[in-house]
């Protein structure tokens, strides 16, 4: 039996003016799996993210997350629902007036009535899980690389030790160690927090590394579906490049001969 | 929420902890509290067990909770056992069992007198950085002013006219307004004060040598640095913060020639054109509060002002304007490219320019009050 689906997007129209974005589109995630999400440039999956943690708004189609339809939700059943979800979006959207520390804190502060002790030493916690060190907290965003950043922004998305986390591009603008390294931190941590990770990825070696499903976006809809092998039999022609091409290609042989 | 969340048992030298339903983050609050007290009771025993069994939900909350409570009583020697954990929620605990291993940083030890004194050397020093920064921004246009006139190609024609209208073109309504309403009030005062003395005329001399050689510049200039100054300091310093800067520079470009030449040279034109504008205003403002008010007629009211101005004061007024565009361009560049990455940073420098640029203004305007009188203009 699958897993009971966590997310549940169904018949979901976005659109900005004349332009269709995402045209009846339905994608399922299950519960405790990492989905990789992949389409082109401008396919529409930063839109699909946005859409389902209600940045965004939709033309029509029905989303439902951890069981709540979310217009059907009231504004109290949103909030609640908003806790057991981490955004780590692509430029890490870190707040630049707060250190680190302050940072990751910040959602606990606001969602939970716990002692400033306890709260720094999970800020601290966190930090460590996430493979920095406490002298990092105290610093501030702009002070951080481009992968402490990310890093960071994942402790903060973890904050409040959500049951789904929403990934947007997380090793895109980071070196190849860094992003295999970041491919496995995701891996280790969804395994030890029982995580449902929902990550948007240009990166062909994290969907390697760290995906259990993939699904491919193209022309506004879901065309592929499945663990990676289901990608490589794919005859869209989209998902055919894109995992057959040559950066793809290699990976593929890899995986074949493996 | 019925059940305790942790029940403790005391056993002859054994404290036995029951734990029960969510250990998680929403009940962190509580679990703490809990935790923090069953710490203390368990100084009387010599070893705990935990019984995990009850516990439905577990996440990092209480997993360092339950390390935290471990580590207090493994400092002091005492045992404990865990059961009934299942595999998963051990291999958490275990997680948490490596952080927080480094020792807190130590507590910095803070002379107050030292500290407040350091603060007064520091805050002296960041003003003489501003001074600095001033005049290496002056320097730096003088330099591409110099460029410019050597290779007049390179000078941004579209991006000045562009400047222009923003600056100069749009800003007309407001200013005329503002200078407007001051004149009639400047008017106002004088007749109500000057009809003490049944010199209502006067007014007429008031508002016109007031509003020619001091107010008329000063309000545009004000009104340029907050409306101007204040976005340039907000472009220029999110375009730094957005490395935009840099890349012009990588390319081979100067931004002070590309980006605040421009500008300065938009504000030092902007200026005379608005101080004439709002002065006419501010006359015109005066003399229909100066009839409708004072009952002076605007055949008088012109010619008592021709009487009582002259060229010398549209000239003071005049002269001193290109100075005070180029005081606000210069200091709205200069705190604009000293914003660093937060956008904390990007609102206290608009607020320094705009905070500034003013200052400098009224410094400018009192500087060149002294030197009009001793060339007794």
């Amino acid at each position: 039996m699958a897993p009971k689906p966590v997310i549940k997007v169904r018949d979901l129209m976005v659109g900005f003016g004349d332009q269709i974005v995402l045209d009846h589109l339905s994608l399922d995630v299950r519960e405790g799996e990492i989905l990789g999400l992949v389409g082109g440039s401008g396919a529409g999956k930063s839109v699909l993210l946005r859409t389902i943690i209600g940045l965004l708004p939709k033309r029509q189609g029905t989303i439902e997350v951890l069981g709540v339809d979310l217009d059907k939700a009231t504004e109290a059943e949103r909030r609640a629902l908003e806790r057991r979800w981490g955004v780590l979006f692509q430029q890490g959207a870190l707040f630049s007036s707060l250190t680190v520390r302050e940072n990751i804190e910040f959602p606990m502060r606001e969602n939970l009535s716990i002692s400033q002790r306890l709260m720094d030493e999970m800020a601290l916690a966190k930090l460590e899980m996430v493979g920095l060190t406490r002298e990092d907290a105290n610093k501030y965003p702009a002070e951080l690389s481009g992968g402490m950043t990310k890093r960071v922004a994942l402790a903060r998305a973890l904050a409040l030790d959500p049951e789904i986390v929403f990934l947007d591009e997380p090793t895109s603008g980071l070196d190849p160690i860094s992003a295999g390294d970041f491919d496995e931190l995701i891996r280790t941590l969804q395994q030890t927090l029982g995580l449902t990770v929902f990550m948007v990825t240009h990166d062909l070696e994290s969907l390697y590394n760290a995906s259990d499903r993939v699904a491919a976006l193209a022309d506004g809809k879901v065309v592929a579906e499945g663990p990676i092998e289901t990608m490589l039999q794919s005859e869209h022609p989209w998902v055919k490049t894109y995992f057959q091409g040559k950066r793809g290609g290699m990976l593929a042989d890899r995986r074949i001969g493996a | 929420m019925g059940e305790a969340l942790l029940t403790s048992e005391l056993k002859g030298e054994r404290l036995e902890l029951a734990a029960a339903g969510s250990w998680t983050a929403p009940h962190a609050g509580e679990l703490e509290k809990l935790v923090d007290s069953v710490a203390a009771e368990a100084s009387k025993a010599k070893n705990v067990s935990i019984d995990m069994k009850g516990v439905r939900e577990f996440d990092t909350f209480g997993a360092w909770l339950l390390e935290r409570l471990m580590r207090q009583w493994t400092s002091t020697g005492r045992e404990t056992d865990i059961v009934g954990m299942p595999e998963h929620d051990r291999d958490l605990l275990e997680e948490m069992h490596a952080v927080n291993r480094a020792p807190p940083a130590p507590p910095k030890h803070e002379n107050k007198i030292v500290s407040f004194l350091a603060g007064v050397g520091l805050a002296g020093a960041e003003f003489g950085r501003g001074l600095i920064v001033f005049a290496e921004m002056l320097a730096a246009i003088g330099m591409a002013t110099a460029r410019v006139l050597t290779h007049p190609r390179d000078f941004r024609f579209t991006s000045t006219v562009n400047q222009l209208d923003r600056v100069t073109w749009q800003a007309v309504p407001i200013i005329l307004l503002i200078t407007f309403l001051i004149g009639g009030i400047i008017s106002q005062q004088g007749i109500f004060h000057f009809r003490k003395f049944g010199a209502e005329l006067y007014a007429a001399d008031l508002v016109g040598i007031l509003v020619l050689r001091e107010i008329g510049v000063l309000i545009v200039a004000i009104m340029v640095a907050g409306r101007s100054g204040s976005s340039y300091t907000a472009e220029l310093g999110s375009m730094k913060m957005r490395e935009e800067i840099d890349a012009l520079r990588t390319m081979g470009f100067d931004p002070v020639e590309v980006l605040i030449l421009p500008r300065i040279i938009v504000l030092i034109i902007a200026l005379p054109v608005l101080t004439f504008l709002g002065s006419m205003a501010a006359l015109y403002g005066g003399g229909l509060v100066a009839w409708l008010y004072g009952g002076i007629s605007p055949d008088i009211y012109i010619s008592r002002l021709t009487e009582a101005i002259s060229l010398t004061h549209f000239k003071v007024g005049m002269i001193k304007a290109p100075f005070m565009g180029l005081v606000i361009g210069v200091v709205a560049c200069a705190e604009g490219l000293r914003v660093k990455g937060s956008a904390e940073s990007l609102g206290l420098q608009t607020t320094a320019s705009v905070v500034e640029s003013i200052f400098l203004v009224i410094v400018l305007d009192g500087l060149f009050a002294i030197f009009f009188a001793s060339i007794g203009m």
